[in-house]
């Protein structure tokens, strides 16, 4: 800090007369806070009133009755107690939204993980092309989700799509990816996958880059092969950038809305509906208060989530 | 780990051993072949939705839908483009979805930066304060803020135009995290020397500590302008006319609507999506893989 070094941080500066070094300190220190709010303001206006204070908002909608004829009088409306909560937890579709959002996160984040560890540790030992294949990997990433949904619905059509084609060559028929309602999710699952693995695949080789040669190095001269040296030695290491991971996956997944958005329409029969898509069909019925009951409820989970998995994965000390 | 291994993962292991240090066989200098194989084999699943949207966007609407598909076109046309731009509004959904990401990238370079300094290097009290609130609304689902802000958004008369599609975006914590980690990196002694030659705290910001973080606001910048180009939700409430549409948005619609069935025009869209991103990325990627793993690691 830049006066850290004569004066301590966020002490109050004693008012009154003092010998001419501190008044200096002071002064200073006074022109410093000055700067640092006026720095900080536009941000924090635009962010009180676009972020912090529609958090707080939505959640106190989500005890009112307010509904999309209430927008120009968004103060009128009646308290409604914990009736949205009672009412979403009753709602059969809610529940199957749920259900659908949890397959989503439990398939979805090892698979994804799992994936972007094989490549990472793949690339982390190659020398020649690494650039080339770290960009190949990470393309799904940049784009977006309309246009990859336009191509992946294409691609994936039951008789005239690639996919089905190549599949008939060998013999196979191909199903009905997306309409049929056992395959339209794990379908969805798959081409998220697709899509999000580049992220995780950085993240884990800017982890790998870390783990010492030397470590690796010691625990072969002491006969372990490759696979005990990735389990004893890596593994380990590795531990906060695969919490950190397995963090940002489910957090996004959890809220999982693009992808039935665009391909299926979070049909066929709902299969592919998710806790996000229920809230947006909330608030396009008009219902604003229980759309935003919804979106607490999704926050929790999210907090919820979030704590096992550091419960489950933190270093053990 | 001292027990038996068996020896022919031991040659595997000299095989995957990176070139560092004297060889000791000449098997040892490169990885084995077949990660490479499998590599590319990955590599190809990637990417090959991507060339195959290129291959198609350039073949006439019947070769698309030929079956067997063909793989390179058989005859090569730029009509489905053409209609694009003549017919459909693409050129306006085109700019709109310009002037939204570039205001929004410019808004978090600038108010991210003022932020992030005063947060690494200015002291003033409720700092940890302000740090603790902006950090903490990350764990927040996008959801939870949709509701009100599309009620905020209606009451100031600003959907369906230009600022109700940025204001919301204009300041985002990941700019001040990224920014403040940066600022935090560079020496005090540079503000110090720039106070003793009588530099206002403003003009040291501006002038001096700013143009030094030349990298972070590169990667702040194209995480932001990537995230605005594709953004979906927000641009589909908001605009209510064709004026107003972002690219994403357009082509969702059109890809619903009554061009639903003309592949091969919805495949050009796709790629007037993808391709400046691929581009901007192709040409930035230094800064956008170390913008990952700074966002990610520290």
């Amino acid at each position: 800090m830049a006066t850290a070094t004569r004066a301590p941080a966020g002490r109050p500066t004693p008012a009154g007369g003092t010998p001419g070094g501190r008044r200096r300190r002071s002064l200073l220190q006074r022109r410093q806070a000055r700067t640092a709010w006026l720095l900080a303001l536009p941000f924090l206006l635009l962010f009180a009133a676009f972020t912090v204070g529609p958090v707080f908002a939505s959640l106190f909608m989500s005890f009112t009755d307010m509904r999309s004829t209430d927008v120009r009088t968004p103060f009128a409306v009646d308290l409604a107690g914990f009736d949205n909560y009672t009412a979403l937890f009753q709602d059969e579709l809610f529940r199957k939204v749920a259900v659908n959002t949890a397959i989503f996160v439990v398939v979805g984040v090892p698979l994804t993980m799992v994936l972007a560890l094989a490549a990472a540790v793949g690339l982390n030992r190659i020398t020649r092309l690494k650039a080339f294949f770290r960009l190949g990997y990470y393309l799904p990433v940049v784009t977006s989700i309309v246009a990859v949904a336009v191509v992946w619905r294409f691609l994936l059509q039951p008789d005239t799509g690639p996919i089905n084609q190549l599949l008939s060559v060998a013999g196979i028929d191909g199903p009905d990816w997306l309409g049929d309602p056992s395959l339209a999710l794990p379908s969805l699952i798959v081409m998220a996958t697709w899509r999000n693995l580049g992220t995780l695949m950085v993240i884990f080789l800017a982890g790998l880059q870390t783990v010492p040669r030397e470590l690796l190095e010691a625990a072969e001269v002491d006969g372990a092969g490759r696979w005990q040296r990735f389990r004893h030695v890596t593994l380990p290491l590795l531990r906060p950038v695969l919490l950190f991971g397995a963090v940002i996956t489910g957090v996004g997944y959890l809220q999982v809305f693009e992808e039935p958005f665009v391909m299926t329409n979070g049909g066929p029969l709902n299969a592919t509906r998710s806790v996000s898509y229920y809230i947006y069909d909330q608030f396009s019925f008009g219902n604003y208060g229980y759309a935003a009951a919804a979106s607490y409820v999704l926050f929790v989970a999210i907090v919820v989530m979030t704590v096992l998995q550091f419960r489950l994965l933190r270093p053990k000390a | 780990m001292t027990t038996y291994t068996p020896p022919p993962s031991r040659v595997d292991d000299a095989d995957a051993m990176p070139a560092v240090g004297p060889p000791r066989r000449d098997a040892e200098r490169s990885p084995s072949r077949w990660l490479y194989v499998v590599l590319t084999l990955g590599v190809i699943v990637m990417a090959l939705p991507f060339i195959w949207m290129l291959l198609s966007s350039v073949k006439p609407e019947s070769e698309v839908r030929s079956i067997p598909p063909t793989w390179l076109p058989e005859t090569f046309t730029l009509e489905n483009y053409g209609e694009l731009f003549d017919r459909l509004n693409f050129p306006t959904y085109f700019l709109n979805s310009t002037i939204v990401a570039v205001v929004v990238t410019l808004g978090n370079l600038l108010f991210g930066s003022m932020l992030g300094y005063a947060l690494a290097k200015l002291e003033f009290r409720g700092r940890r304060l302000v740090f603790v609130i902006v950090l903490g609304t990350l764990m927040v689902p996008g959801m939870v803020t949709f509701v009100p802000l599309f009620v905020l958004v209606s009451n100031m008369g600003l959907t369906n135009t230009f600022p109700g599609l940025i204001l919301p975006y204009l300041v985002a914590p990941l700019g001040v995290f990224l920014m403040r980690q940066y600022f935090v990196g560079l020496p005090d002694e540079l503000i110090q020397a720039a106070r003793v030659d009588g530099a206002g705290e403003l003009r040291i910001f501006w002038s001096v500590m700013l143009p030094l973080a030349g990298p972070a606001l590169a990667t702040l910048g194209i995480l932001t302008f990537l995230t605005s180009w594709n953004n979906f939700l927000w641009p589909l409430v908001v605009a209510q006319t064709e004026d107003k549409y972002t690219l994403p948005v357009a082509l969702a619609l059109y890809s619903v609507g009554q061009n639903a069935t003309q592949y091969g025009l919805l495949l050009a869209g796709a790629v007037v999506v993808v391709v400046p991103v691929i581009v901007l990325f192709l040409a930035v990627q230094r800064y956008f893989v170390q913008g990952i793993a700074m966002t990610g690691i520290k």
